[in-house]
């Protein structure tokens, strides 16, 4: 099975630049708590990644999913610690983030309906300043995605839903990311789109970006994921590497459905 | 045929003045989704700050272009200042709150202004001195002075370069993509609150000379004219489609020309019965008209309702 096979890949490529950033993950999260007015959302969950890992948080609707990312990214309050490379992220504001090295792809894609898809790429390297580095990465880019070099002078809203996906991870990518954090790339997509999508998900993390990966669809994030997390009405209840969750019964049953 | 002809001319002056203020309507209401109803003030206080220079040098034996040039280079960034103010007084600590507040405190703002203005500039209409040359030329039997041809060719050399720093400039991409979605343009690094205030800084100083053309068009200027002035360019804000800048231009234009052409043939349309002084019943005629039958306007797409 193709899927047995990447998830060792991911797993070394995991391993192998993780040992070079000594022992502090690149992203440790303990006892966040986020609430919605009162509603607990997230009730402190904690959760590792380690620089050069591809990490999956699984879970149904309404796990707290999309909470847990937004809080990462500081688009919601929320209590607990958050510290990338070393630093509480707590006192940052979003736009602080990015130039970090850490990137939100959201939930929906969110890519500027009304800009053009060249500019909604040089969106993503807003904060940049390096003229060579971004044109290079914009040809990277280009290489990986080629249909965003075909569609440059297109609005991003007359584009499918794929390929504002396709969008919306290139954008991210404009800004030379650290920490991708990716909130459910496979959705709303046709399977067909859903395989393209995460051949390039599993390209960029080859490149050695550190990839959170939220995902509803289990079998896919576990099949590209080292190792997973398992959330349940705001709370994590199992973690482990991906091929062991993908073994567990537990797992099996209410998420792979078998 | 001559008054028609010379309507447009006016008209087309007057518009282009209309447009100029509904900009800063439209760069504001796309960006925050909020009516800045402060905004006429910027103009009148535009309109009276550069007035009392150009006064003070009027006797200077500087030429007149030159001490209306001055005049400007005073009042665009004291409108600059002013509109930057109003934004960090009125409307960010309100972000957050219902959007019938801040438009509240607009109102609030345009009064207290209005009654600063009062108290600094007193009650009296101010005349603008006859410093500019009184030369023109001939366009069959209509006519058409050099200063409005100066408003006409600074008006669209203003708009051509808010064209080009909207579509063109890293500044002008990081509005747009924060007009459709702030949240998202912060994850891209643009900082929300650095944008917004630009919007204001670019939408007062448009204010500020379109005050000084104002009361330079028509010799005067008054601590309430920002008040009818501010509603007229914001009915072209809306004629347009709020939020869409080629709207405001548009918008701005017809306004002027609807106004101008009604004002011209209103005694002939009614017999007599009404007169040109009823010039400001267009622009009302118009936003409601609008607002019943268009509400997003000539050029106001619903894009946003799209993905
Ligand atoms: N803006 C909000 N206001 C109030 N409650 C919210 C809000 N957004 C989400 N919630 C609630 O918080 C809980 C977690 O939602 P969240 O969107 O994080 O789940 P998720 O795991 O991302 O789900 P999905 O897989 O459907 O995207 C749900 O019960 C949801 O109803
Ligand atoms: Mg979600």
């Amino acid at each position: 099975m193709p899927e047995a096979l990447q998830s060792e890949e991911a797993g070394a490529d995991g391993r192998g630049d993780g040992g070079a950033a000594a022992r502090r993950p690149l992203l440790e999260v303990r006892d966040l708590q986020v609430s919605y007015g009162g509603i607990a959302a997230v009730r402190g969950i904690s959760l590792e990644v380690a620089a050069g890992e591809m990490v999956c948080l699984i879970g149904a609707n309404g796990a707290g999913k999309t909470t847990t990312l937004k809080a990462l990214a500081r688009l919601l309050p929320a209590r607990g610690a958050i510290d990338y490379r070393g630093e509480s992220l707590l006192q940052r504001a979003p736009h602080e983030l990015i130039g970090a090295g850490l990137a939100l792809v959201p939930e929906g894609r969110g890519v500027f309906a009304r800009l053009s898809v060249a500019e909604n790429l040089a969106m993503g390297a807003y904060c940049r300043r390096d003229r060579d580095g971004i044109a290079a990465d914009l040809e990277h880019i280009h290489a990986l995605l080629p249909r965003l070099k075909e569609r440059a002078g297109q609005l991003a809203g007359t584009l499918s839903g794929g390929e504002q996906q396709m969008l919306a991870l290139g954008r991210a990518l404009m800004s030379r990311p650290q920490l991708l954090l990716l909130d459910e790339p496979s959705m709303g997509l046709a399977p067909i789109m859903v395989q393209r999508v995460f051949e390039v998900i599993r390209r960029v993390a080859a490149e050695g970006v550190t990839i959170l990966l939220v995902e509803q669809n289990a079998r896919l994030a576990l099949s590209v994921a080292a190792r997973g997390y398992v959330m349940e009405s705001g709370a994590i209840t199992l973690a482990g590497e991906a091929a062991a969750l993908l073994a567990d019964p537990k797992v099996r049953e209410a998420y792979l459905g078998e | 045929m001559d008054t028609f002809i010379q309507q447009i001319i006016n008209g087309l002056v007057l518009g282009s003045i209309y447009a100029l203020v509904a900009l800063g309507y439209t760069l504001v209401y796309g960006i925050l989704g909020l009516i800045n109803f402060a905004h006429g003030e910027v103009v009148m206080i535009g309109a009276l700050s550069a007035l009392t220079v150009i006064k003070l040098l009027a006797g200077s034996g500087l030429p007149g272009i030159a001490v209306v040039a001055i005049g400007v280079l005073v009042a665009v960034p004291l409108c600059m200042a002013l509109g930057y103010g109003i934004e960090r007084v009125a409307y960010r600590p309100l972000r957050q709150a219902p959007r019938l507040a801040p438009l509240i405190t607009a109102i609030g703002m345009s009064i207290v202004l209005q009654q600063l203005a009062m108290i600094f500039w007193g009650r009296n209409y101010h005349s603008f001195p006859p410093i500019l040359p009184e030369t023109g030329r001939e366009i069959g039997d209509a006519y058409i002075s050099d200063l409005q041809i100066a408003i006409l060719l600074l008006a669209a050399a203003i708009m051509a370069g808010l064209m080009l720093l909207i579509n063109r400039t890293r500044l002008g991409r990081a509005m747009r993509a924060t007009a459709e979605n702030p949240q998202i343009a912060g994850l891209m690094g643009v900082n929300i609150n650095a944008i917004i205030s630009a919007t204001f800084l670019i939408g007062s100083a448009l204010a500020a000379v379109a005050g000084v053309m104002v009361s330079a068009n028509y010799s005067i200027a008054h601590y309430q004219m920002g008040f009818i002035l501010g509603l007229k360019a914001f009915t072209a804000a809306v004629l347009g489609g709020i939020g869409n800048v080629p709207g405001a231009m548009l918008g701005g234009l017809l306004l002027g020309l609807i106004e101008s052409l009604g004002a011209g043939y209103i005694g002939d349309l009614t017999g007599g019965f009404l007169g040109s002084h009823y010039q400001d019943v267009f622009a009302f005629f118009v936003l409601i008209l609008v607002l019943v039958f268009r509400p997003s306007g000539l050029m106001g797409e619903k894009v946003a309702e799209r993905a």
